[in-house]
């Protein structure tokens, strides 16, 4: 392994219900929408009236602030509506499907015969560019400014993350085509980030291969931009999950736009963790209901939990997730005397707790979880705690006190560029005095974006 | 429990907005956190949280000083009886110096809490746990015959000016219970230093009354250390007896409550340090930074019995060690940064001997070392934070 970075700073939660590596047949709700607040950061301007019949990659709505940057329909059918709420913003776009999904054509094409431009625009109008995010201010890559390269972490090392091995096997010419087509659109290199060197990444071309060992947050783009190519001022990166190159290599292999996606059902409450596709826009309750436990009340999470969004049954699956993670609610619970109590059934990286000694003496793989907070927000105490967490050459504590005074040149100097919202997510766990972490950072890096673009 | 769950479900709507006991609303939220854990889920951000709070975090604080505490108990009934001259048993000795030492701890805790309790239901706010340690710390940095209504004062004094002022816990610069000691000792002078202090030499509620021996001197081993006419000096008890480096180290020695024992006060260190509270950079850079410069004064030093006093009874004889472990490692006033850390203890450590043996005026130097290095480790942190900017601008050039 020439490019190898090892690190011990992090954290793997131990949290039950693993996804095992069984695929599912097919999953769809009936109606399926699309929810413009899903994708951070743009104005749609809807392009669809109740009534129209649409095809699977025919533009729904578009970017206000960049006219080129379409969103397409996941599937074809009817529009049922366009659901509006206060100020006539736009809660969704509900989509009657078809029973055989009919895909709109674009032109398929080898990537290697086409330019940059060429590329940018087939992805910008087959609506797959919502998928490249850049660094700086995790948001949707602006199209019109070249990155200095593009990072993919083919691994995820979040808690009870889909195996990036099970979901692209048997699709790796789509992700090879995929490679193909983002190596065309930076000047600079593709890096994908390994955790092993494995057959099923052997051969790949246009890329160049980085392994990566340690624990969570390891897996994170932001991690392995961090060691590899760290983002200064003025330099902009891309990002793109492993999965969803799958779709801008199908839609150049094949010239649709196919959003299928092996997603992970996973949690301690769901009775057997498992694999299914489906597409993005499903509803949740289609995908969860019947596979999880009784009696207790849930919480539904679209994506993992430590950055995944808190959905209901009737809400949609949005486009990023690649898990559905569901655990207890917690909220009925009231535990005499927490603070005094051993507690041994609890997750603590804190000395206070017997974490460690369950896990190394005992063998305790898993740990009770539920959505509880558990203690009171205070102002920050503990020194110490979120360096642990975060394995990049940044002071996290001083760059969340520079983010909430809000002094934006100090956020600069001390790596705001670096940094997105899920980076701070195993801080945000570890935080004894319970701060919403990732909330200060997303408001804080929209707060850079408004005053220094 | 789930009785008492009933009662408090049932007592809770009062507290609420718009109930008649509006008034009392922070300090009711105070109690039911304190009884259980909040059921309050996550609304955005990570939906699973590390099960630490600040409350658990504070209360290992607390149980870390317990056996300062109970030895420190035991000690003022020993140094009481051996002034008087009267032989009695362990438990006699013991309640001896429980009672008088409990109302010290009931009138900081008092004051402290009290003064907690209603500025968080002015700004609405959580009741935050910092005081809790705050006040068990201030019955063990003071000399038992400290009067209670000093205490009261200055403990006022340090939670408002000291810890309000900022913001509250986590916001403030000092030490609390430092100022408090610092207050003290700078307000009534003859009631924090000299030989007549740390000792209870009167009954405690008609306990244990009698007249001290004709030997008898009340004057601590750095006291003694600093008034020495030689330079060679020969430390003794509060009865004449002579006593070394194992006496200080066990702790049966005049002083201020908790600061006598150090092994007391290790069996505490091990606890913060196995429990990851505490951090062993900055408490094991105290010991080393003070350890370096008295040896350096022993070496080198001025031709006084302070500087002569050999460094290994620097760390066991007064403060030193109850500072090193409880007082210099508090995470909010001490310097934030990994590195900074380690300069920050050490510099504490040097400073504390270089007062000792330098001032003339004060035997005792922790005190002030510790409040001087909580002035200058946001300076420490910010040349720590800066390497890291200029690291990151630097990348940046060469890229």
């Amino acid at each position: 392994m020439a490019n190898l970075i090892k690190t011990t700073r992090g954290l793997d939660i131990a949290i039950s219900g693993a996804a095992d590596k069984i695929l599912h047949s097919f999953v769809l709700s009936d109606v399926v929408a699309i929810v413009p607040d899903h994708y951070h950061a743009i104005t749609p301007k809807v392009l669809v009236k109740e009534g129209d019949i649409i095809e699977a990659g025919s533009p729904v709505f578009y970017n206000k602030v960049c006219e080129s940057m379409k969103f397409v329909s996941p599937v074809s059918g009817k529009v049922l509506a366009v659901n509006r709420g206060e100020r006539r913003k736009v809660l969704n776009i509900t989509i009657e499907r078809d029973k055989e999904i009919a895909y709109k054509k674009f032109k398929a094409a080898n990537p290697d015969s086409l330019s940059g431009e060429e590329i940018k625009d087939l992805i910008l109008s087959a609506g797959l560019w919502p998928y490249i995010k850049q660094r700086p201010y995790d948001v949707i890559a602006n199209p019109d400014i070249a990155p200095k390269a593009i990072f993919i972490s083919a691994f995820d090392s979040a808690p009870l993350a889909p195996s990036s091995e099970f979901v692209l096997s048997k699709q790796m010419d789509d992700f090879q085509t995929g490679l193909n087509a983002l190596s065309k659109l930076t000047a600079g290199k593709v890096h994908l980030g390994l955790r092993k060197v494995t057959k099923l990444y052997e051969g790949l071309k246009n890329v160049e291969l980085n392994y990566y060992q340690g624990p969570h947050p390891i897996g994170n783009v932001g991690v392995q931009i961090n060691k590899v190519n760290p983002v200064n001022k003025g330099e902009v990166v891309w990002t793109i999950h492993a999965h969803d190159v799958l779709f801008i290599g199908r839609l150049f292999n094949k010239g649709i736009v196919d959003l299928k996606r092996k997603l992970a059902i996973t949690g301690p409450e769901v009775t057997s963790p498992a694999y299914y596709e489906t597409i993005t826009g499903c509803q949740i309750d289609k995908l969860v209901l019947g596979k999880v436990t009784s009696n207790v009340t849930h919480r539904y999470i679209s994506g993992n939990v430590l950055t995944g969004l808190k959905v209901t049954g009737k809400s949609y699956l949005d486009p990023y997730a690649t898990q559905i993670t569901v655990i207890k609610e917690g909220n009925d619970v009231h535990e005499l005397f927490g603070w005094a109590m051993p507690r041994f059934n609890k997750f603590s990286t804190s000395g206070t707790y017997f974490t460690q000694i369950m896990q190394k003496l005992f063998g305790v793989k898993h740990f009770e979880f539920d959505a509880r907070v558990m203690g009171g927000k205070r102002a920050i105490i503990m020194s110490g705690e979120y360096d642990k967490v975060l394995p990049m050459d940044i002071l996290p504590e001083f760059l969340i006190k520079a983010m909430i005074t809000g002094n934006i040149d100090k956020m600069e100097a001390l790596g705001a560029y670096e940094i997105a919202p899920e980076d701070v997510a195993l801080c945000e766990f570890v935080c004894t005095s319970k701060l919403p972490l990732q909330q200060i950072v997303r408001s804080s890096l929209d707060l850079m974006r408004k005053e220094l673009e | 429990m789930n009785a008492l769950r009933k009662i408090v479900d049932k007592v809770k709507p009062h507290f609420e907005k718009g109930g008649k006991l509006e008034k009392f609303h922070s300090v009711f939220d105070g109690f039911e956190t304190f009884l259980f854990v909040p059921n309050t889920t996550s609304k955005h951000g990570t939906h699973i949280h590390d099960a630490i709070d600040s409350k658990r975090t504070m209360v290992m604080v607390i149980i870390a000083l317990i056996p300062a505490l109970l030895f420190g108990m035991y000690n003022t009934g020993y140094q009481h009886f051996l002034a008087i001259g009267q032989q009695v048993s362990f438990w006699e000795t013991f309640i001896f110096g429980a009672l008088a030492v409990l109302p010290l701890i009931v009138v900081a805790y008092a004051v402290g809490l009290g003064i907690e309790f209603i500025v968080a239901q002015i700004k609405g706010h959580e009741i935050q746990e910092g005081f809790l340690v705050s006040g068990m710390l201030i019955p063990l940095i003071v000399p038992v015959d400290t009067p209670l209504w000093m205490v009261g004062i200055a403990t006022a004094f340090a939670v408002v000016f000291a810890k309000e002022v900022f913001g509250g816990t986590g916001m403030n610069i000092f030490n609390v219970a430092l100022v408090t000691r610092a207050f003290l000792f700078f307000a009534y002078p003859t009631y924090m230093s000299g030989d007549v202090v740390w000792v209870r030499t009167s009954d405690t509620f008609g306990l244990g009354a009698g007249n001290v021996v004709d030997a008898y001197s009340g004057a601590t081993p750095l006291g003694q250390v600093a008034t020495a006419a030689t330079t060679d000096v020969q430390l003794v008890n509060i009865i004449k007896e002579p006593i070394s480096f194992i006496d200080g180290f066990l702790g049966l020695i005049p002083g201020s409550v908790g600061e006598t024992s150090t092994l007391a006060i290790l069996i505490g260190a091990v606890l913060l340090l196995v429990t990851r509270i505490a951090s062993w950079k900055t408490m094991f850079s105290v010991f080393a930074g003070g350890a370096l410069m008295a040896w350096i004064f022993n070496v080198a030093g001025p031709d006084t019995a302070a500087a002569h006093f050999p460094w290994y009874n620097h760390l066991v004889f007064g403060g030193f060690a109850f500072g090193a472990v409880f007082m210099a490692t508090d995470p909010v006033t001490s310097a934030r940064t990994e590195t900074g850390k380690w300069i920050y203890g050490a510099l504490i450590g040097a400073m504390a001997i270089i007062i000792r043996v330098l001032n003339p005026g004060y035997p005792e130097g922790m005190m002030l070392a510790i409040l001087l290095l909580n002035i200058f480790a946001p300076l420490i942190d910010h040349y720590v934070v800066e390497a890291n900017i200029k690291r990151r601008l630097k990348r940046a050039k060469t890229n």
